[in-house]
């Protein structure tokens, strides 16, 4: 193999496995330092600065990170790094004096934003610091988008999601609410300077299948009902409900439905349980409150007495295998009786509002074609993201493409190249304080995964926006920080000053290295000294030894950062750097550095 | 060394031994020697060993006198039994143990000081002995714990840290094994585990003392340019003449040996021992052929390193003694003490 490129900053950073997998790249390690050193405001700005809402997703995040996670692979559970997150939103200090100047002098430029949810918000976030006007249109009495209407409160209290959503509004926007945006053709004739389409995937998909509209009352669309119910436009349930899908709005309507009058909740899943949609910790959340999770059925026809629904029909279906592809079969039929049936199988974006003759293009499904880097439609000036660019993904990629949108729009305005991205860069400094020393607490803590507390059952149910997770306290906290790994503190090797002792090799705890000759990839990992089997993880290969030819492998996979490598070397051969990736965002533009200057 | 136990944690694909055990259940504590220390690598060679051998800890003695070396039975099988014995007099404490219960697999480690200057004559006699033990010399050519003074095994012209040059000609253990009578003679290196351990494998299974001098180099006082026991040094001028690959005596030995080149050596116990010869003309059964292309290389200042004599029908003490196979603690008490008129009896025999 070649020796491994260290100055390409994606090699460190991917071994930073929870930033690499963060869309939008949040330095985790980092900021559960930050918390474990008490510092919480300082935490929760540096979560700010790239995920822009801590404390909302501190508690809805569908946190790519903790699959990620290299303690899950060393240690069945991987850091609780979303509700560390919280606890950094949880405990900070009053953080408005530390949020970036926005200049009283404006740049000129008027930036119209279709929506005022996680995605548009991130973008007013990013360009309002640069003295742009920001008009942002929604068209429900109040911002948040999805956040407010599609996550219940019992998961997203009111008062953190204002909160955060207030900081940015606060930097001084015209936030037009109530104010549906009913034609792009007339938009774009108001003379914005460039147009940002964060209007979400508000359609919940149909289920067209007998019955269907015979009782509409009865039959609701998930994420209609939702809105409806976060609103105070929907209070009541009939007591027999079944949801039908099981991505994570399905627990989200189950649990909805028990909070309104339901007692009796099935969630009605065409899948194996093996193969939900929905994510772990949700689908455990409805599991403690009782729903029951009822796999193999599809949905045949509604069943109506008297002009009432009165139940479903679904076909029991049995899954095989057919040359590698799964296929499936009837088994049967079964009833289930209800009261009300809420279809959440998925949702789609629907811009109905969008003429198709302004150079605006669309593919074959009906859905603008968007720039997956710089994030423009075909028609310049006009920028799509979150759920209206490519269709329903998480808050945290909503607000990824926010940030990737506001460099664009910036690059736009003031004549810049949009596909000239700026750079991502990575900076590595020794943590080395002594001889057995190091600014960071390297030693393996065994602890394992603390469970966040939750509000009883008898409680929770009493009220609907009672938060059912109660977050960590401090013990809990103390505990759980010392359990990341610090992946970001890197093992860096200096070829050249290695005398090929094997200290390190001796006394690596995970077996990670190994001195060999080299070979290509397949067959060096073959021989290494502890299995590497993990494609996904990278082998961090050395020039050749000076004593011997031989190489230096490390397997990242299993590495748990302890620096026991490098306080064995004799030569300084091995160092804990550690490694600061520098995120790009539309303020580091050369242009923006005026601007800079002057806030 | 590091203030910081090495974290419990480990792999999670780590490979489990016949026993069901890893690597990592076969380590002692930490290792308080400096960073870089060639007997750390030597230990970590010894667990390697006894896991592959798949030998429960509880029936292995640890054996060692005074030096740097002689700390180092702590950092390895830490559920083992261990004596550390006054400098320069394991060989008889080992003598000793291995006297009554003979059934432990007796594992000594010992440095050139330990061995060669002030425990020479209970290293030589230990060798005449054939003690069925594994020695290992782990060879410096330094007093590491006294700040580096030149040991009996430095060589002329080697200079120390601060610029002496060695004069006194050095005492070679593999030399001395060899025309003591040794009947496991080997050499290696710290920095060469491939070497290493199959050596220390054959070297626990070998009928009778296997003595094995490993180069280890002392980072902190005599690993400079002009040390003639530097990892550099060391492998610029190493010569490997016979490699030893341990077999156990389940495993089928494949034909691929049968090329001349390879010599199959039956152990006591039913493992092999496969000779792979580097070089042709070397013979590691012959005594007076190995001492003499010893003696050819030395002059050459090459390192002459593998399982350099075997003689695996040499018979060990107990054989010579002619004592009972159980360990004495499993005798009965009668058996032990026979009692005043057995006591008789025997003094009558020379009266």
């Amino acid at each position: 193999m070649k020796p491994t490129d260290v100055s390409n900053p994606d090699y460190f950073h991917r071994v930073v496995d929870c930033q690499w997998a963060c869309p939008a790249h949040t330095n985790v390690p980092e900021y559960i330092r930050l918390i474990a050193q008490g510092r919480f405001t300082d935490a929760y700005l540096l979560n700010r600065e790239s995920n822009v809402f801590p404390g909302i997703l501190g508690r809805v995040c569908d946190r790519p990170c903790e699959p990620a996670c290299r303690r899950g692979r060393v240690d069945e559970k991987p850091v609780a790094i979303c509700r560390l997150k919280r606890v950094a939103a949880d405990y900070k200090d009053d953080i408005a004096e530390r949020l970036a100047q926005i200049p009283q002098r404006k740049n000129g430029k008027r930036i119209a934003c279709i929506g005022a949810g996680c995605a548009s918000l991130t973008v007013a976030n990013d360009l309002l610091p640069l003295g742009y006007e920001m008009t942002l249109f929604e068209k429900q009495h109040e911002p948040g988008g999805l956040m407010r209407t599609n996550i219940p409160a019992f998961r997203l209290p009111a008062n953190v999601l204002n909160e955060e959503i207030r900081m940015i509004v606060d930097m001084g926007m015209d936030l037009r609410l109530n104010q549906a945006i009913t034609s792009m053709r007339g938009l774009l004739q108001e003379g914005f300077d460039a147009i940002f389409v964060g209007s979400g995937a508000p359609r919940g998909k149909n289920l067209e299948i007998p019955g269907r509209y015979d009782d509409p009352a009865h039959v609701h669309i998930g994420i209609d009902w939702l809105e409806s119910v976060a609103f105070g436009h929907v209070n009541s349930v009939g007591r027999q409900v079944l949801i039908i899908g099981a991505g994570n709005t399905a627990m989200d309507c189950c649990r909805t439905s028990l909070r309104i009058g339901a007692d009796n909740v099935k969630v009605m899943a065409r899948k194996p349980l093996t193969q939900l949609k929905a994510s772990d910790w949700e689908l455990e959340g409805a599991v403690e409150e009782s729903v029951e999770i009822i796999q193999c059925h599809s949905p045949k026809e509604f069943v109506l007495q008297n002009g009432r629904i009165k139940g479903m029909t679904f076909e029991v279906l049995e899954y095989y295998d057919d040359h590698g592809r799964q296929k499936s079969k009837i088994l049967g039929e079964k009833f289930y009786p209800a009261d009300d049936i809420v279809l959440a199988i998925g949702q789609e974006n629907a811009f109905p509002w969008i003429e198709r003759d302004i150079g605006l293009e669309f593919d074959q499904w009906d859905v603008p074609v968007v720039d997956k880097q710089n994030m423009q439609s075909t028609r310049a000036g006009v920028f799509f993201g979150g759920d209206a660019a490519f269709g329903p993904e998480n808050i945290i990629w909503a607000v990824e493409h926010g940030h990737q949108a506001a460099i664009s729009i910036h690059k736009h305005c003031q004549g810049e190249d949009l596909n000239a991205r700026p750079p991502y860069g990575i900076n590595l400094s020794s943590t080395k304080m002594g001889i057995h020393e190091w600014s960071y607490s390297n030693s393996f803590d065994p602890a394992v995964r603390r469970l966040v507390p939750h509000v009883s059952l008898k409680e929770r149910f009493k009220k609907l926006d009672i938060e059912v997770e109660l977050g960590f306290n401090a013990e809990q906290t103390q505990v759980e920080v010392e359990r990341c790994l610090n992946c970001d503190i890197q093992t860096v090797f200096f070829a050249p000053l290695c005398i090929e002792c094997d200290a390190c090799i001796d006394v690596c705890p995970t077996n990670c290295l190994t001195i060999t000759t080299n070979g290509e990839e397949d067959e060096l990992r073959a021989r290494l000294k502890a299995p590497a089997d993990n494609r996904q993880q990278p082998l961090y290969v050395s020039v050749a030894l000076k004593q011997t030819g031989r190489v230096m492998v490390k397997d990242e996979d299993q590495c748990v950062h302890c620096g026991l490598c490098a306080e064995r070397c004799p030569t300084a051969a091995w160092d804990m750097q550690k490694s600061t990736l520098k995120i790009p965002y539309a303020s580091d533009s050369p242009a923006a550095a005026p601007v800079r200057r002057r806030a | 060394m590091s203030f910081m136990q090495k974290p419990k944690v480990s792999h999670s694909q780590l490979p489990r031994n016949e026993l069901g055990l890893t690597v990592r259940d076969y380590e002692g504590s930490m290792s308080t020697l400096c960073a870089g220390c060639g007997h750390d690598s030597i230990t970590a060679a010894v667990i390697q060993a006894f896991w592959e051998l798949s030998i429960e800890p509880y029936k292995v003695a640890k054996m060692s006198g005074i030096g740097c070396s002689s700390k180092t039975p702590t950092y390895f099988l830490s559920q083992a039994h261990g004596i550390n014995a006054v400098h320069g007099r394991m060989p008889s404490i080992a003598t000793g143990a291995n006297a009554a219960d003979r059934n432990l697999y007796y594992v000594g480690i010992s440095g050139d000081g330990d061995s060669l200057s002030i425990g020479l004559g209970q290293f030589i006699h230990v060798l005449r002995r054939n003690l069925n033990m594994l020695y290992i010399i782990e060879n410096n050519g330094v007093y590491g714990l006294t700040k580096g003074q030149f040991s009996a095994s430095a060589d002329v012209g080697s200079k120390a840290k601060k610029g002496e040059v060695n004069q006194q000609p050095p005492i070679d253990p593999v030399i001395a094994a060899l025309t003591l009578g040794g009947s496991f003679v080997a050499r290696s290196f710290s920095g060469d585990k491939a070497q290493l351990v199959p050596l220390i494998k054959a070297g626990i299974m070998h009928n009778g003392f296997a003595m094995l001098d490993v180069l280890s180099p002392c980072v902190t006082f005599n690993d400079h340019e002009d040390s003639t026991k530097s990892y550099a040094h060391t492998r610029q001028f190493y010569h490997p003449a016979v490699h030893a690959d341990f077999v156990l005596s389940k495993k089928p030995i494949r034909t691929a040996y049968d090329d001349g080149e390879a010599m199959p050596v039956e152990l006591h116990d039913g493992s092999t021992v496969v000779l792979r010869k580097v070089s042709k003309d070397y013979n590691p059964t012959n005594r007076a052929q190995a001492y003499s292309y010893l003696h050819e290389h030395q002059k050459r200042g090459e390192i002459v390193t593998g399982l350099l004599y075997i003689d695996e029908d040499q018979r060990e003490m107990h054989d010579i003694s002619n004592t009972v196979s159980e360990a004495l603690r499993d005798l009965a008490y009668a058996e032990l003490c026979p009692g005043n008129a057995a006591l008789e009896e025997t003094q009558n025999l020379y009266r």
